[in-house]
């Protein structure tokens, strides 16, 4: 009977069509957002994912997540060496400082201030240049996208030039000079990166008392984290954290603390709900206009069980090729914006995810028309 | 020799919230093996009612309704269901053909019904849709083929699994003359013989003379078997 059911199924063909695009609209957001939603999070510690090195970072107390700075003495930078455990500690500054460009605009970026002698948390990938090349006067290393988007000097046709090796831009009325060219993963405010020394860093930003933003910490060898963390903490009051706690911490902060979570949540669910409705609406009407020959089968002597497995089958035919078309789009959306601000990330547990979704909703438009048909009295097949 | 149906003292009520409709109001018949027999009468006089309990897909009321012997409403469910796929065979007024299947496709489901397999059924249905004068049609849809062709199609579907009743609503009203002719030619010739008895509910004066008795029915009664 299995043909029979696939062959009505198909047979009505905008029904069809109906049902399958129900299906993957609904699929569609049920993946997509998601996988934006997770793209954003994920952004949100990368500056911590990127700077692989040290195990522990070390901040001020208050501190709730990697771009909420609250700066420290530069004398805890020694503190935190004389601790028993500790390899080597690295001073790091993060800060948001104006950047005036070539044509007089201005430009927020992200300037961190690396360790002078080691340059301990440099960027992850130098495209051009190298990262001793900071070494030399007034240089800096910018990410590319924000050299290519956010940096860039638009020509006479409104054509984005991006800034090169050797243009120089200002920094609080200190000139700076592009010796490198570094590729890093995206972050949540978007900003330009530029990587400078600890101390020319402190020269950009305005005068402060207190300008030290991290203590990047290595532990010995062999010594246990968990350990060394509690140790810093005690004897300094700060606060420290391994890597992934502080990952942790940004992202729950998040979570916590921003409509994000709430906003995607209710995409998804309006996905849910108008796939719902569309492709049960459709798949019960396709049913019901289908009565007569679910009458005539049963009447002929077809069991309810037997109908029951026809509509189960179309309805996971539906839901497969719905889902499968989602999925698909959804990952084709991602492929065509991987260059692009957008934050994407597809992790597996997504297909899961969508996967129950389109589930229930097939599963909750065949049982309406199950329901039906089960009612159904075979005697209306003599009604004309 | 057994007979295909008797029925005795059957009455069915049908209730509407509330208001209830007397449609069978205790309907004796007997059927024979190898005979065609005619239900005439008025419109609503519950003859569409008296073949589908007949058939098994509706239940009396009370009264009793064999068929070859058996009583079939004490049936369980599911031995209901199986005596009806092996043992009836349906015609009906709109034809009721399944649109998306071709002509060998609608014909094998009786089979399929019956558990045989997909291709063996298909195979089979192109001799009936043979006997029936549409062997070269097989593959045609329903909306491909004319009203008369389109009963063909349903007499063989009602055929093949060798069912032992067939039983018929209005078979030729949706046809013309010609075409309601050759139909009733075909059930004569084709579908009825010794085994089997046919059941053909109609209006249509024009074929009664195909019958071998006529049971006229009014009110719910059957008042006049002839001969
Ligand atoms: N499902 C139903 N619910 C309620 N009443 C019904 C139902 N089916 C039939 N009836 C009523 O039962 C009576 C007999 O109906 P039935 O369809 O058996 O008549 P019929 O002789 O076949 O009529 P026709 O020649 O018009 O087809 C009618 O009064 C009809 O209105
Ligand atoms: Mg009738």
């Amino acid at each position: 009977m299995n043909h029979i059911a696939l062959k009505m199924l198909m047979g009505d063909t905008g029904k069809y069509l109906g049902i399958v695009m129900g299906l993957t609209f609904a699929s569609l957001i049920m993946t997509q957002q998601p996988a934006i939603f997770m793209g954003i999070l994920a952004r949100t510690y990368s500056f911590i994912s990127d700077t692989g090195l040290p195990d522990i970072w070390v901040m001020d107390e208050k501190v709730q997540f990697v771009d909420d700075i609250k700066p420290l003495q530069d004398t805890e930078l020694y503190r935190v060496r004389g601790i028993s455990g500790v390899a080597w500690a690295m001073p790091m500054y993060k800060g948001l400082l104006k950047a005036r460009l070539a044509d007089g605009a201005f430009q927020t970026c992200n300037v961190i201030g690396l360790d002078d002698t080691t340059l301990i948390g440099g960027p992850p990938i130098m495209l051009q240049g190298n990262i001793s090349d900071l070494r030399r006067s007034d240089g800096v290393i910018i990410d590319i996208d924000g050299l290519n988007e956010k940096l860039s000097k638009l020509d006479a046709d409104g054509k984005k030039i991006p800034l090169k090796i050797g243009d120089s831009l200002e920094l609080n009325d200190h000139r700076a000079i592009i010796v490198g060219i570094a590729k890093v993963t995206r972050t949540f405010q978007s900003q330009p990166v530029i990587y400078t020394t600890y101390s020319r860093a402190k020269s950009y930003a305005p005068k402060e008392r207190k300008l030290l933003s991290f203590v990047l910490v290595k532990a010995i060898k062999g010594q246990d984290l968990d350990e060394l963390t509690r140790r810093i903490r005690e004897k300094t009051g700060l606060a420290a954290y391994t890597q992934q706690e502080f990952m942790d911490i940004t992202y729950n902060y998040f979570i916590k603390n921003t409509g994000i979570p709430i906003n995607f949540g209710i995409s998804v669910l309006l996905g849910f709900i108008v796939g719902a409705a569309i492709a049960g609406q459709t798949f019960y009407s396709f049913t019901l206009e289908n009565i007569r020959q679910f009458g005539v089968l049963k009447a002929m002597g077809t069991s309810n069980w037997t109908l029951l497995r026809m509509i189960l089958l179309q309805a996971v035919l539906v839901g497969s090729i719905g889902y499968g078309m989602g999925v698909g789009l959804t990952a084709l959306f991602g492929y065509a914006m991987r260059h692009t601000i957008l934050a994407f990330k597809f992790p597996w547990q997504l297909l899961v995810f969508s996967g129950a979704g389109v589930s229930i909703i097939c599963m909750l438009a065949a049982f309406i028309s199950i329901l039906k048909v089960m009612r159904l009295e075979p005697a209306i097949v003599f009604k004309s | 020799m057994v007979d295909a149906v008797r029925c005795e003292k059957l009455v069915k009520i049908y209730d509407t919230g509330g208001q209830k409709v007397v449609a069978l109001n205790g309907i004796d018949l007997t059927i024979k093996l190898g005979e065609l027999m005619m239900l005439v009468g008025p419109s609503g006089c519950g003859k569409t009612t008296l073949i589908s309990v007949i058939a098994g897909i509706l239940d009396q009321d009370s009264g009793i309704c064999e068929l070859f012997g058996e009583n079939v409403n004490a049936m369980r469910s599911k031995d209901k269901l199986q005596f009806r796929a092996k043992n009836i065979g349906f015609v009906f007024q709109a034809f009721n053909l399944l649109p998306s299947l071709n002509a060998a496709e609608n014909v094998s489901i009786p089979l399929i019904i019956n558990g045989v397999k997909r291709a063996e059924a298909e195979r089979k249905a192109i001799k009936v849709l043979e006997q029936v004068g549409l062997g070269d049609r097989w593959k045609s849809f329903p909306s491909q083929l004319s009203g008369g062709q389109q009963q063909r199609v349903a007499i063989a579907r009602a055929l093949i699994h060798s069912p032992r009743l067939i039983v018929c609503d209005e078979p030729t009203s949706a046809l013309d003359h010609v075409s309601g002719h050759n139909v009733m030619n075909l059930l004569k010739e084709v579908a009825l013989h010794e085994d089997r008895a046919l059941v053909i509910v109609t209006h249509d004066a024009r074929i009664f003379e195909f019958a071998d008795r006529i049971a006229q029915m009014d009110d719910g009664h059957v008042v006049k078997v002839t001969p």
